[in-house]
């Protein structure tokens, strides 16, 4: 016995030394090395990227989606929609002959139709709906976060495709609210069957959807696996088998990506990047944040009260020094509060340019000939949007100088210093902001509306009223293309004023070996593999 | 011998009682609500906070909500994970085998490396060989794990290429969980390959585990053994003419294994804490990780739960070791 034992060990620890090379496979396997396990595998209860990433995005379908790589929305399980003239009702004609997915408990007898939306809205809008409490300890948090219950009065079947949301109040970013993950289409059909073997719970444990990837298994904190699911509606995956090895270490991820281990990785560390760069077996893709880092002027003070010193300091600061020294290339120079990424970015203003003359002919203009000094506060810790805050500032510090306005520098812990500006102490500030929606109005109402000077969240302090009329008009007009028009004419009066100097939008990195062909990075982090495929 | 093992149970039962105690306190002495800790929901209305407050007993004296706890442990019951919803016990035991094998293995290394070590060592006392072993194994000591294991993995499976990076087995194998160690569910299963690509992914993290017992048991065992290699009665049996081999392995080891014996019985707390560091590197779905990540999401009951199970593993390993060193040592279990 012991022998035997031995000699298993030693000839096994042999074959170890000979290379471990597998058989080709006949299946293609795309294995995405993801950061950490998923909470759970329904998008109703949970709201972290990882697990949106497990749940919402392989297994799930919406009404309504982004197209890859933006946030625009697009149909999706809802062919159409439309609203009323009031805004008050939106009606979506729904796609048939979408297929659920199926499991060893589950079989479907059925296509997707109205049951299923009726089922996925009212299971977390209804506190009496059998299915509300059948997890337990579990909420809707998003779903309540987002006000859903405030914005919609009921939906109804008006027959098997078409579904009527009434609203309480017109609400235009309500349709891509619904493309967010938790709105996510559960099987009714599913529910029923699981309540009635007196396992309801199995639903939220053993996802049953109509997207392109089916749940197989998952094993916690090891692996989860996915199968190309043949009936897929909207095309079937390129790839076979879609595998997530979770790997929480970035530099373990790394060293995986390298030795072909997996194929994409999320997160990498920012050390790594120039490595990245430079490896001849990865490709480095790249995108802009839904972010903005920026410089605000407390307009409320001197001399920021001024228009002419507030433009005369956009002009004094060198961005693209700020980019290749603070961001490492990691970023984009900032025209508008809102990054190219957001549909409504007007692309036709013209930024300030870098242009000391004109800026001290500003300043003296103003009433400033001699020089000034004021107080520049700098951003105590690293964020999305400013990798290094002390240092961004003593360039701006320097920048400064060379028009004469001398600036000191000022910094509290970071939870003081929201604090503080809050109560408007700050003279002028570092601030930034990272978007968590595809809508502009994200961006800005919470900064720059006249509401936000009261709640604190809009640090310039500036309440312009042509700016204020038109962003309030886009959130209640229906039509994106007319709400654009509103958001990109305030961007305009935005950057005449100029309460904030814009510096970066900061980008995101996903490295994929080079036989990874048509992945495209999404804005809001999700990762898509339904249109991936491997080159051999 | 029943007398001596009936004493050393009994030591076993208070420690138990005080770290239960100190688990219980653990949900009080943490800042914030006991209630929102338990059930892991924010700003309840007043009627749901009621009711879960009654649910978890928090509405008692602390002495009755103790014992109601106490109640629960014996009977298997350590509440639900607040993330999965899924019991901590369950989670414990589905996760347990992976912790297993991984410590068993590093356990292993150390010792087939680290006896045969240290005797060498204190053998050859004061040459070469003395002073690498103790060399390295001072290194190895002072090695931080995670450090170490990325260095591993730079070195054997980034450069050289010939182990894999992280996880438990090649993702091609799918294998269904029959005893949870994986070495020997890839033996049971009949995939080709499966043993050999399970046991390439154990080398790594056993090797980053095993280092600091290796070094330690390396270190004790020259020191036991020069101890004792210096008593009357080894002296006595090589002036007997036993053979050099005899005296060593019969009369002088088996001294010198009870103090080494102690150690080892120690280093299974060692183990368990590295496992938590190896395990996050190296991708080991096991009790290390599951603990970590518990603690970043602020799941109390599979913290409180885990610590519970962890620390009774050692207490049950450490009170084998004093059985086995008194049935080794005869002076042990007669005099206490």
């Amino acid at each position: 016995m012991k022998r035997q034992t031995i000699q298993v060990l030693i000839t096994s620890l042999l074959a170890i030394l000979g290379t471990a090379a597998d058989e080709a496979m006949a299946a293609k396997t795309l294995v995405f090395c993801s950061e950490g396990s998923p909470e759970g595998f329904n998008p109703q209860f949970f709201s972290t990227g990882t697990t949106n990433d497990a749940s919402s995005v392989p297994i799930y379908n919406r009404l309504v989606e982004f197209a890859s790589g933006t946030t625009n929305v697009v149909p999706a399980l809802a062919e159409s929609w439309r609203e009323s003239a009031d805004g008050l009702s939106y009606t979506f004609k729904l796609r048939k002959g979408v297929k659920f997915h199926s499991n060893a408990k589950f079989i479907p007898t059925r296509d997707f139709n109205a049951d299923d939306v009726l089922f996925s809205y009212y299971r977390m809008a209804d506190p009496g709906h059998p299915f509300h409490r059948v997890t337990p300890g579990q909420t809707f948090a998003y779903f309540e976060d987002m006000g859903m219950d405030k914005i919609v009065a009921k939906l109804e079947k008006v027959d098997d495709y078409t579904v009527r949301f009434q609203l309480k109040h017109p609400e235009a970013p309500f349709v891509a609210n619904l493309g967010m993950d938790f709105a996510s289409i559960l099987s009714a059909e599913y529910a029923e069957k699981m309540k009635a073997a007196g396992t309801p719970e199995v639903i939220d444990r053993e996802p049953i959807g109509t997207g392109a990837f089916q749940f197989a298994s998952y094993q916690k904190d090891a692996i989860i696996r996915y199968k190309a699911f043949d009936a897929y509606w909207n095309g079937r995956p390129k790839i076979d088998n879609l595998v997530y090895a979770i790997t929480p270490d970035a530099s373990v991820r790394y060293a995986k990506l390298k030795t072909g281990e997996c194929h994409v990785m999320a997160f990498p560390k920012p050390a790594d990047i120039v490595l990245m760069q430079t490896d001849p077996s990865i490709t480095l893709l790249s995108q802009e944040g839904l972010n903005v880092g920026y410089i605000a002027f407390n307009v409320e003070k001197k001399p920021f009260d001024d228009k002419r010193v507030r433009q005369a300091l956009n002009m004094a600061v060198d961005k693209q020094n700020i980019l290749k020294t603070v961001y490492q290339g990691a970023g984009q120079a900032a025209l508008n509060p809102i990054p190219p990424t957001l549909w409504s970015y007007n692309k036709k203003i013209k930024d300030y340019p870098y242009d000391v003359a004109r800026a001290k002919e500003l300043m003296a203009k103003a009433g400033y000939k001699d020089g000034i000094e004021v107080d520049l506060w700098y951003l105590p810790v690293t964020r999305p949007y400013n990798p290094d805050g002390k240092r961004m500032a003593e360039l701006i510090q320097a920048d400064w100088a060379k028009i004469g306005v001398k600036a000191r520098l000022v910094t509290f812990e970071w939870g003081e210093y929201r604090k503080r500006s809050k109560g408007g102490e700050q003279p002028s500030m570092m601030f930034g902001w990272s978007g968590d929606n595809g809508d502009p109005d994200n961006f800005f109402i919470p900064l720059l509306g006249c509401e936000a000077v009261k709640g604190g969240g809009n640090v310039s302090r500036w309440c312009n009223k042509a700016f204020e009329e038109l962003v309030q008009k886009a959130k209640i007009a229906t039509k994106q293309a007319e709400r654009a028009k509103y958001y990109e004419k305030a961007q305009e009066i935005v950057k005449e004023e100029a309460p904030w100097i814009p510096i970066a939008h900061s980008v995101r990195f996903t490295p994929v070996r080079k036989e990874v062909i048509g992945f495209k990075m999404d804005p809001t982090a999700h990762h898509y593999f339904s249109k991936v495929d491997l080159s051999k | 011998m029943l007398g001596f093992f009936l004493r050393r149970a009994g030591l076993v039962l208070p420690t138990f009682l005080g770290i239960t105690l100190l688990v219980f306190s653990l949900i009080h002495l943490i800042p914030g609500n006991a209630v929102e800790a338990l059930s892991g929901e924010r700003g309840m209305d007043p009627t749901r906070y009621a009711r879960l407050m009654h649910e978890f007993g928090l509405d008692q004296p602390l002495y009755l909500q103790y014992l109601q706890y106490l109640w629960k442990v014996l009977q298997g019951d350590l509440g639900r994970s607040i993330t999965t919803h899924e019991p901590v016990l369950g989670e414990f035991l589905s996760l347990f085998p992976a912790t297993l094998e991984l410590s068993s293995c590093a356990m292993f290394l150390a010792l087939v490396l680290g006896l045969p070590a240290g005797i060498l060592a204190a053998l050859k006392r004061n040459t070469l060989l003395d002073y690498s072993v103790m060399g390295v194994s001072l290194t190895g000591y002072s090695m931080p794990i995670f450090w170490w294991a990325l260095l591993l993995i730079l070195l054997f499976s980034v450069t050289l290429g010939w182990t894999p990076v992280s996880g438990r087995i090649d993702i091609l194998f799918d294998l269904p969980p029959v005893t949870g160690l994986m070495l020997i569910d890839s033996l049971l299963s009949d995939e080709p390959g499966a043993f050999k690509s399970a046991l390439s992914h154990l080398i790594l993290p056993t090797i980053a585990l095993g280092t600091i017992p290796l070094a330690v048991i390396a270190r004790m065992t020259r020191s036991a053994m020069l101890e004792v290699l210096r008593e009357d009665y080894v002296r006595t049996a090589r002036a007997k003419g036993l053979s050099r081999m005899r005296v060593i392995g019969i009369h002088a080891l088996r001294n010198a294994l009870i103090p080494v014996i102690t150690v080892i019985g120690l280093q299974v707390g060692t183990l368990l804490a590295g496992a938590i560091l190896t395990e996050t590197i190296f991708s080991w779905p096991g009790v290390g990780k599951w603990l970590v990540e518990a603690i970043h999401r602020r799941d109390y009951p599979v913290v409180q739960g885990g610590i519970l199970l962890t620390a009774s593993i050692v207490i049950l390993v450490n009170l084998s070791v004093d059985i086995l060193y008194g049935m080794i040592n005869p002076r042990i279990r007669r005099s206490s």
